[in-house]
Protein backbone atom coordinates (compact mmCIF):
# COMPACT_ATOMS: atom_id res chain seq x y z
CA UNK A 1 0.00 0.00 0.00
CA UNK A 2 2.29 2.18 0.97
CA UNK A 3 4.51 1.55 -2.07
CA UNK A 4 1.27 2.17 -4.48
CA UNK A 5 0.94 5.72 -2.69
CA UNK A 6 4.25 6.69 -3.43
CA UNK A 7 4.20 5.48 -6.88
CA UNK A 8 1.03 7.27 -7.70
CA UNK A 9 2.98 10.25 -5.82
CA UNK A 10 5.87 10.05 -8.50
CA UNK A 11 4.05 9.57 -11.36
CA UNK A 12 1.69 12.68 -10.58
CA UNK A 13 4.89 14.58 -10.15
CA UNK A 14 6.52 13.39 -13.43
CA UNK A 15 3.26 14.32 -15.06
CA UNK A 16 2.94 18.04 -13.86
CA UNK A 17 6.53 18.48 -13.86
CA UNK A 18 6.26 17.63 -18.27
CA UNK A 19 3.30 19.70 -18.57
CA UNK A 20 4.80 22.43 -17.15
CA UNK A 21 7.85 22.34 -19.69
CA UNK A 22 5.21 22.10 -22.39
CA UNK A 23 3.70 24.86 -21.36
CA UNK A 24 6.76 27.28 -21.50
CA UNK A 25 8.52 25.74 -24.48
CA UNK A 26 6.40 28.01 -26.68
CA UNK A 27 4.45 31.41 -26.44
CA UNK A 28 1.09 31.37 -28.13
CA UNK A 29 1.66 34.13 -30.98
CA UNK A 30 -1.04 32.42 -33.17
CA UNK A 31 -4.32 34.52 -32.33
CA UNK A 32 -6.29 36.14 -35.19
CA UNK A 33 -5.56 39.77 -33.04
CA UNK A 34 -1.63 39.15 -33.49
CA UNK A 35 -2.13 38.40 -36.99
CA UNK A 36 -3.85 41.31 -37.66
CA UNK A 37 -1.55 43.98 -35.58
CA UNK A 38 1.43 42.02 -37.74
CA UNK A 39 -0.01 42.60 -40.54
CA UNK A 40 -0.81 46.10 -40.32
CA UNK A 41 2.84 46.95 -38.91
CA UNK A 42 4.28 45.07 -41.94
CA UNK A 43 2.23 47.20 -43.96
CA UNK A 44 3.70 50.08 -42.35
CA UNK A 45 7.35 49.11 -42.51
CA UNK A 46 7.32 50.36 -46.05
CA UNK A 47 7.36 53.61 -44.87
CA UNK A 48 9.23 53.43 -41.76
CA UNK A 49 12.79 51.64 -43.20
CA UNK A 50 13.59 54.81 -45.11
CA UNK A 51 13.40 56.60 -42.11
CA UNK A 52 15.40 54.00 -40.45
CA UNK A 53 18.05 54.25 -43.07
CA UNK A 54 18.23 57.64 -42.88
CA UNK A 55 18.44 58.38 -38.95
CA UNK A 56 15.51 60.06 -38.47
CA UNK A 57 13.72 57.30 -37.07
CA UNK A 58 15.21 55.06 -34.38
CA UNK A 59 14.46 52.10 -31.68
CA UNK A 60 13.81 52.99 -28.30
CA UNK A 61 14.90 50.70 -25.16
CA UNK A 62 11.49 50.31 -24.18
CA UNK A 63 10.13 48.48 -27.56
CA UNK A 64 9.29 51.69 -28.89
CA UNK A 65 10.17 53.88 -32.15
CA UNK A 66 11.09 57.52 -32.11
CA UNK A 67 11.74 60.86 -34.09
CA UNK A 68 15.50 61.24 -33.54
CA UNK A 69 16.36 63.50 -36.06
CA UNK A 70 13.48 66.28 -36.66
CA UNK A 71 16.02 67.83 -38.83
CA UNK A 72 15.91 65.48 -40.97
CA UNK A 73 12.37 65.20 -41.84
CA UNK A 74 11.37 67.63 -43.99
CA UNK A 75 8.67 70.38 -42.79
CA UNK A 76 6.32 69.29 -44.98
CA UNK A 77 6.37 65.57 -44.03
CA UNK A 78 7.11 65.79 -40.16
CA UNK A 79 2.96 65.65 -39.40
CA UNK A 80 2.69 62.60 -41.38
CA UNK A 81 6.23 61.06 -40.03
CA UNK A 82 4.63 61.66 -36.51
CA UNK A 83 1.58 60.21 -37.25
CA UNK A 84 3.75 57.06 -38.55
CA UNK A 85 5.32 56.94 -35.45
CA UNK A 86 1.97 57.27 -33.29
CA UNK A 87 0.28 54.69 -34.96
CA UNK A 88 3.28 51.79 -34.65
CA UNK A 89 3.79 52.25 -30.99
CA UNK A 90 0.08 52.36 -30.43
CA UNK A 91 0.24 48.77 -32.59
CA UNK A 92 2.99 47.58 -30.66
CA UNK A 93 1.71 48.48 -27.60
CA UNK A 94 -1.19 46.55 -28.17
CA UNK A 95 0.87 43.38 -29.84
CA UNK A 96 2.87 43.27 -26.31
CA UNK A 97 -0.40 43.38 -24.33
CA UNK A 98 -2.40 40.90 -27.05
CA UNK A 99 0.87 38.21 -26.41
CA UNK A 100 0.26 38.47 -22.47
CA UNK A 101 -3.29 37.96 -23.14
CA UNK A 102 -3.03 35.41 -25.56
CA UNK A 103 -1.07 33.71 -22.77
CA UNK A 104 -3.30 34.24 -19.74
CA UNK A 105 -1.10 36.06 -18.40
CA UNK A 106 -1.34 39.74 -18.70
CA UNK A 107 1.15 40.96 -15.82
CA UNK A 108 3.46 39.64 -18.48
CA UNK A 109 3.03 42.85 -20.52
CA UNK A 110 6.03 44.59 -19.37
CA UNK A 111 8.39 41.60 -19.71
CA UNK A 112 7.44 40.81 -22.88
CA UNK A 113 7.87 45.11 -24.14
CA UNK A 114 11.06 44.65 -22.80
CA UNK A 115 12.38 41.00 -24.55
CA UNK A 116 10.99 42.58 -27.71
CA UNK A 117 12.52 46.07 -26.95
CA UNK A 118 15.81 43.79 -27.39
CA UNK A 119 15.44 41.92 -29.95
CA UNK A 120 14.38 44.67 -32.55
CA UNK A 121 17.45 46.57 -31.98
CA UNK A 122 19.46 43.30 -31.59
CA UNK A 123 17.54 42.39 -35.31
CA UNK A 124 17.95 46.04 -36.83
CA UNK A 125 20.03 46.74 -40.26
CA UNK A 126 23.42 48.15 -39.49
CA UNK A 127 22.71 51.76 -39.68
CA UNK A 128 19.95 51.96 -37.96
CA UNK A 129 19.79 53.95 -34.70
CA UNK A 130 18.62 52.46 -31.16
CA UNK A 131 18.98 54.17 -27.83
CA UNK A 132 21.60 52.51 -25.73
CA UNK A 133 21.07 51.68 -21.71
CA UNK A 134 22.10 55.15 -20.98
CA UNK A 135 19.18 56.37 -23.25
CA UNK A 136 21.71 57.98 -25.53
CA UNK A 137 20.90 56.88 -29.49
CA UNK A 138 23.60 54.56 -31.03
CA UNK A 139 24.51 53.95 -34.73
CA UNK A 140 24.81 49.89 -35.56
CA UNK B 1 -8.74 18.44 12.89
CA UNK B 2 -6.94 17.31 16.20
CA UNK B 3 -4.70 14.47 17.08
CA UNK B 4 -7.58 12.37 18.99
CA UNK B 5 -8.93 12.14 15.84
CA UNK B 6 -5.84 11.76 13.65
CA UNK B 7 -5.06 8.34 15.77
CA UNK B 8 -8.35 6.85 15.23
CA UNK B 9 -8.08 7.14 11.97
CA UNK B 10 -6.53 3.51 10.37
CA UNK B 11 -3.16 3.46 9.08
CA UNK B 12 -4.23 3.05 5.49
CA UNK B 13 -6.47 6.39 5.54
CA UNK B 14 -3.34 8.39 7.30
CA UNK B 15 -0.99 7.28 4.33
CA UNK B 16 -3.67 8.64 1.88
CA UNK B 17 -4.36 11.74 4.01
CA UNK B 18 -0.68 12.11 4.12
CA UNK B 19 -0.23 11.43 0.05
CA UNK B 20 -3.24 14.60 -0.62
CA UNK B 21 -1.75 16.98 2.12
CA UNK B 22 2.05 16.27 0.13
CA UNK B 23 -0.30 16.02 -3.26
CA UNK B 24 -1.93 19.33 -2.72
CA UNK B 25 1.47 21.27 -1.80
CA UNK B 26 3.14 19.73 -5.00
CA UNK B 27 0.24 21.44 -6.89
CA UNK B 28 0.84 24.44 -5.40
CA UNK B 29 4.39 24.71 -5.81
CA UNK B 30 3.96 24.48 -9.18
CA UNK B 31 1.67 26.75 -10.28
CA UNK B 32 3.92 29.16 -8.19
CA UNK B 33 7.20 28.03 -10.46
CA UNK B 34 4.56 29.04 -13.74
CA UNK B 35 4.44 32.55 -12.99
CA UNK B 36 8.00 33.20 -13.85
CA UNK B 37 8.18 34.91 -17.60
CA UNK B 38 9.37 32.19 -19.84
CA UNK B 39 12.15 34.76 -21.23
CA UNK B 40 13.66 32.07 -23.68
CA UNK B 41 10.02 31.44 -25.12
CA UNK B 42 9.46 35.06 -25.10
CA UNK B 43 12.58 35.63 -27.64
CA UNK B 44 11.50 32.87 -29.90
CA UNK B 45 8.24 34.70 -30.23
CA UNK B 46 9.83 38.03 -30.82
CA UNK B 47 12.07 36.73 -33.55
CA UNK B 48 8.82 34.86 -35.25
CA UNK B 49 7.19 38.02 -35.24
CA UNK B 50 10.24 40.24 -36.14
CA UNK B 51 10.73 37.91 -38.77
CA UNK B 52 7.09 38.67 -40.30
CA UNK B 53 6.89 42.27 -39.82
CA UNK B 54 10.70 43.23 -41.18
CA UNK B 55 10.54 40.28 -43.43
CA UNK B 56 13.71 38.59 -42.46
CA UNK B 57 12.88 35.16 -43.89
CA UNK B 58 11.62 36.12 -47.07
CA UNK B 59 13.98 34.35 -49.31
CA UNK B 60 14.31 34.46 -52.73
CA UNK B 61 10.49 34.31 -52.76
CA UNK B 62 10.62 38.47 -51.58
CA UNK B 63 12.78 41.05 -53.58
CA UNK B 64 15.48 42.29 -51.09
CA UNK B 65 15.16 46.08 -51.96
CA UNK B 66 11.80 46.83 -53.87
CA UNK B 67 13.32 49.91 -56.34
CA UNK B 68 10.62 52.14 -57.52
CA UNK B 69 12.88 53.17 -59.71
CA UNK B 70 13.71 49.91 -61.40
CA UNK B 71 11.08 48.32 -63.46
CA UNK B 72 10.58 44.97 -64.79
CA UNK B 73 9.22 44.52 -68.17
CA UNK B 74 5.86 43.93 -67.67
CA UNK B 75 5.25 47.08 -65.09
CA UNK B 76 2.03 49.35 -65.86
CA UNK B 77 2.92 52.72 -67.26
CA UNK B 78 2.34 55.26 -63.84
CA UNK B 79 -0.70 56.44 -65.94
CA UNK B 80 -2.39 52.89 -66.73
CA UNK B 81 -5.72 51.78 -65.50
CA UNK B 82 -5.45 49.68 -62.66
CA UNK B 83 -6.13 45.36 -64.89
CA UNK B 84 -9.45 44.36 -63.26
CA UNK B 85 -10.12 40.70 -62.09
Amino acid sequence: MKHLILKTFLLLATLLGVGQAAAQANLEINTPGIAAIQGSMQKRHAELAPLYTSGAVGLTRDGNVALRDPAGVPLAQRAAVNGLIAAENQDRASLYREIARANNHPEWEGDIRNTFGQRWIDRAQAGWYYQNATGAWVRK
Amino acid sequence: MTLKTLRTLSTNRRLMLGALLGGTVMAAGCVTINIYFPAAAAEKAADRIIDEVWQLKGGASTPPAPAPGASTPPAPAPGAKPAEK
